[in-house]
């Protein structure tokens, strides 16, 4: 009864899943989020050449050796095989090692920091996480958005990802990978688009009240034409994002719109991530005489990454 | 400054229907078991037999009772949040705000961990663990009784939070910036964090004393390697907590320092780094999961090798394989956030690490089957939790290993498919387990089995409703769907919360069934009476007693020859022997030291948690002030005399002698 119910759910699910038509993880539109897919697949078919004899011989051990069946061999006080040992260690540290090789691989193949490879040259996009909404600044068109994000399809794009506040996990499920927003620090994401589209962005990491309502669209433009036409209309709008602007656009809020703004400040992503690291300069260290000159030049970059220490491949 | 603190009439939620009923409800129920109690006299046996009670058997049903409680807790938030989710799709609201909604998450997780699987898991352990190893109680009873007193006292914060003020609203795990003053100003976030620590200290001191207890309380000649495996992965369990538990402790005390004075260990400002909390939180909560998984292991290999009437296949390979689970979960934390922006190295590293976790635990299962194979198995209740556990805990443990994959996870973290995956082994594993070890040793701990029938209809509603309420999680975590959402806008999703939802009401109908269980099996406790001690033909020790065991567990202690040291001690014709002289028998006194300690310290929690500055002085002052009288107490134990110990055997021998014994 249990098993019949779980392997039509399981059918169903995989059915409707694969058929590509839920927008999920498992119907992604671009390469990161197509080498994930293939991944899961791989290792959930490794994995299942022992987890279906396991579930079998579970019932069928339980079937085959019920007390009532008092026909069949009875071994009360044998307990060990080595031959039998052998076996079952060495099943799992198959699978394990051949996992392992293809984990090592798809870790370092996959990293959100690496830029894509072969895809020429990236469009940067510098978001931060605010509480509750996404600001998405486009540092080489001078524009800025609150919840949509605008690139062109088949061109890389490379993400700078802050936090203003609370953590949060900027993901676009059909693009392929996360990556944490933190506040005082900088992550990277690298990701493309294949196919032009809107697809479903979100925070996939529980950030407060208005937690729910950090959506945005990510369109994947046809040509790189209309995401120059998109960039113009944006410089139409009436407002630009001074930093005070950006105070403002700080205060918590749910739900927000979609915001253009035609112009930004420069360094205002630099600014925030740099903030807290200023608040500590002044706190402590560099307000000591003898110290105060270092001030500055003191909030190293490399603080940002100091949980990335290893270059990028 | 107020004498209050920060309490005040307005921490009531008296505007909010659904508490305020809740809250009536309870006080109701408070009452009628408190007029049932005076009318039948009881409180004095209430306070001298149980509350005060050091005897580990005892302790270990208050433990479980506690359990069963918060599960109706944990379980009621669970269905509220599933409710919720159902209703509010396609953009409607719903009926729960986030306001209480994200309370209602936080509260779920931190229950059911904390409070419903620690104590079912310590529990189990202490009615057990010191039977199968031939000891007459713990290393250090009163102890004992002040640990569970203080995992009482925390759970008796969490849930007075529901009533006065609000509980976190940031997840059960807490992540600051979030947790800390600025984006949490409110008394939840010190609820949970009191809560926790009251109750870390006393699951750490029952880890101290159980393994005191393992190490020096053998019954002579059973070596660590006869030991029977549930001890003996309680004993890996224990060795988890005394080395993790120390860092929640202390991860807890910083933002405790945060948030009271100051400090700046996880803020965003002035130096602090979130990121630390993150790390160290799962270099807790890691090794936890363990904690709570390994003993379900060690019932299952009991049940399995008691109902087929085998030895436990592969005896050493489990017990080394428990180690390894033990030791590789201390190195595979870093799993719960490769998002984190990691370099490849180090994700792949613990990706790799967390997979090899799956072989040890691989084996189990091989050893389960092949303790199945040739023998004789009865499909008792016990055994078909096993079966539901085998074939789910499979399907988790595939899951968890994908979830490993850095790759994989960097589409599925934090993901519903994650919370598919963790339900799926630690319901599917844990409280199988737990469930299993309930049915099994039941009789042992109060003197009749448990009803069969509703026992099976309740297994069948939890493995059926698990699987209707979290296989779709999976498929919405594939679809896209994060944790912790409020309210959804996708119509592809609503069959799959409707499927999930209508699976919670089945396991809740699951759960009515063992209340029902409960309530048939105490109204035919004559007719389920094991007068034998011994109803399942068991292998180990706690079975050479009566059901339930003499206060004193041993009239003599027995000398261990085999593992299976009372099936050895059956086929030797050595079993129910009268020895030819009883000694006086050494026992601890009950203590009311216990309970007044942690209330003490319970109550300065909930001074802290207001800013009642006074009133935390005097809690702390009173606890430390019982804890110095007890100290100086010299009146602590007794002898049991030999007349009394004749005569409690007589008992149980003539039960099990010609004519008693069929």
């Amino acid at each position: 009864m249990s098993i019949r119910n779980l392997f039509t759910l399981i059918v169903a699910g995989a059915g409707l899943t694969l058929a590509g038509c839920s927008g999920g993880v498992l119907d992604p539109k671009g390469q990161v989020g197509m080498d994930e897919k293939n991944l899961i697949i791989l290792c959930t078919i490794l994995m299942l050449i022992v987890v279906v004899p396991v579930i079998f011989l579970t019932l069928y051990f339980a079937w085959k050796y019920r007390a009532s069946r008092d026909f069949e061999i009875y071994t009360p006080k044998w307990a060990h095989s080595t031959k039998i040992e052998a076996v079952v260690w060495s099943i799992p540290i198959l699978i394990v090692v051949s996992l392992s090789v293809i984990t090592w691989r798809s870790t370092h193949a996959l990293d959100p920091y690496a830029p894509l490879e072969g895809q020429g040259e990236h469009l940067t996009v510098e978001v931060v996480s605010l509480n509750w909404k996404w600001l998405f600044i486009y540092p080489e068109q001078g524009i800025a958005t609150v919840n949509e994000l605008v690139f062109p399809a088949n061109k890389p794009v490379a993400f700078k990802i802050t936090s203003e506040s609370t953590m949060n996990s900027f993901f676009i499920p059909q693009l392929g990978s996360q990556i944490y927003s933190m506040a005082g620090m900088e992550t990277k994401l690298h990701l493309i688009a294949d196919e032009p589209g809107t697809y479903k962005g979100i925070s996939s990491n529980y950030s407060g009240a208005g937690f729910t309502g950090m959506k945005f669209n990510a369109i994947a433009t046809p040509t790189e034409d209309d995401f120059e036409a998109w960039v113009a209309s944006v410089k139409q709008s009436q407002t630009s994002l001074t930093s005070g602007a950006y105070e403002q656009l700080a205060e918590p809020s749910e739900n927000n719109p979609v915001t253009y703004f035609s112009k930004v400040d420069d360094g205002l992503f630099h600014n925030i991530v740099m903030k807290y690291m200023k608040d500590h300069g002044s706190m402590d260290f560099y307000n000591k005489p003898e110290n105060a000159a270092m001030g500055e030049h003191h909030a190293m970059p490399e603080m940002q990454h100091s949980h990335h220490q290893e270059d990028a491949q | 400054m107020s004498l209050l603190g920060k309490l005040s009439i307005e921490a009531v939620p008296y505007h909010e229907p659904i508490i305020m009923v809740t809250l009536a409800v309870v006080a109701v129920v408070g009452v009628v078991i408190a007029m049932l109690i005076t009318k039948h006299k009881q409180w004095g046996t209430l306070w001298f037999d149980w509350i005060t009670s050091v005897d580990h058997k005892r302790l270990g049903i208050m433990y479980i009772v506690l359990a069963m409680i918060m599960l109706l807790r944990g379980f009621a938030d669970a269905i509220m949040m599933r409710t919720q989710l159902a209703m509010a799709t396609n953009g409607a609201p719903g009926y729960l705000p986030p306001e209480h909604y994200d309370q209602i998450f936080t509260a779920h997780g931190v229950i059911m961990i904390i409070f419903m699987a620690m104590p079912f898991m310590i529990g189990l352990m202490n009615i057990i663990l010191p039977l199968q190893i031939g000891a007459r109680d713990v290393a250090f009873p009163f102890l004992n009784n002040l640990s569970f007193w203080l995992t009482a006292g925390g759970a008796i914060l969490v849930n007075v939070s529901l009533g006065l003020g609000e509980f976190a609203k940031t997840g059960w795990v807490a992540y600051p910036p979030l947790a800390g003053l600025e984006f949490s100003p409110g008394v939840g976030v010190d609820y949970y964090i009191w809560a926790l620590q009251i109750s870390g200290l006393g699951t750490l001191l029952t880890a101290v004393n159980f393994l005191v207890t393992v190490f020096k309380m053998r019954a002579p000649g059973m070596k660590l390697m006869q030991m029977p495996i549930f001890t003996w992965t309680c004993t890996w369990a224990n060795i988890l907590i005394a080395a993790s538990f120390p860092i929640l402790t202390a991860v807890l005390a910083m933002l405790t320092l945060d948030r009271y004075m100051d400090f700046h260990f996880f803020t965003n400002e002035a130096g602090g780094n979130s990121m630390m909390y993150i790390n160290l939180f799962w270099a807790w909560g890691h090794p936890e999961v363990y904690i709570l998984v390994l003993p379900a292991f060690g019932i299952f290999s009991e049940v399995i090798s008691t109902f087929t009437a085998k030895r436990l296949f592969g005896y050493k390979s489990m017990v080394y394989a428990s180690g390894a689970i033990a030791i590789l979960g201390f190195i595979v934390w870093l799993h719960h956030f490769f998002t984190m922006g990691s370099s490849a190295n180090v994700n792949a590293f613990f990706g790799i690490m967390t997979m090899v976790i799956a072989v040890p635990t691989g084996v189990k299962l091989f050893n389960w089957l092949f303790t199945m194979y040739r023998g004789r198995l009865i499909l008792s209740v016990p055994v078909l939790w096993t079966l539901g556990f085998m074939v789910t805990f499979t399907i988790g443990g595939m899951t968890g290993v994908l979830l490993a994959i850095p790759g994989a996870d960097y589409v599925l973290h934090n993901s519903l498919f994650l919370i598919a995956h963790f339900h799926n082994t630690i319901i599917g594993g844990a409280v199988f387990g737990y469930l299993a070890g309930f049915a099994f040793w039941f009789p042992k701990a109060m003197g009749f089995k448990l009803d069969e029938k509703t026992g099976k209809a309740a297994f069948w509603c939890w493995q059926i409703g698990f699987l209707l309420a979290f296989m779709p999680l999976y498929v919405l975590g594939f679809l896209g769907m994060t944790r912790r959402l409020n309210h959804t806008d996708n119509p592809d999703w609503n069959i799959w919360l409707y499927i999930a939802a209508f699976g919670a009401f089945v396991i809740a109908i699951g759960i009515f069934f063992q209340l029902l269980q409960l309530f048939v099996s105490f109204k035919n406790k004559e007719k389920l009476n094991d007068t034998t001690g011994d109803p399942w033909n068991g292998h180990t020790l706690e079975w050479s007693t009566a059901s339930p065991p003499q206060f004193y567990n041993f009239a003599k202690i027995p000398h261990i020859k085999d593992i299976d040291a009372w099936t050895d001690m059956k086929e030797r014709g050595e079993s129910y022997q009268r020895p030819e002289n009883y000694a006086p028998i050494h026992m601890p006194k009950n203590t009311s030291a216990g309970v007044f300690m942690s209330m003490s310290f319970t109550l300065m929690g909930f001074a802290l948690i207001w800013h009642i500055w006074w009133l935390a002085v005097v809690g702390l002052v009173a606890g430390i002030g019982v804890f110095i009288k007890r100290c100086y107490t010299s009146d602590v134990d007794y002898y049991v005399q030999v007349d009394e110990v004749e005569r409690v055997e007589a008992t149980h021998l003539s039960a099990n002698t010609v004519g008693g014994r069929s």
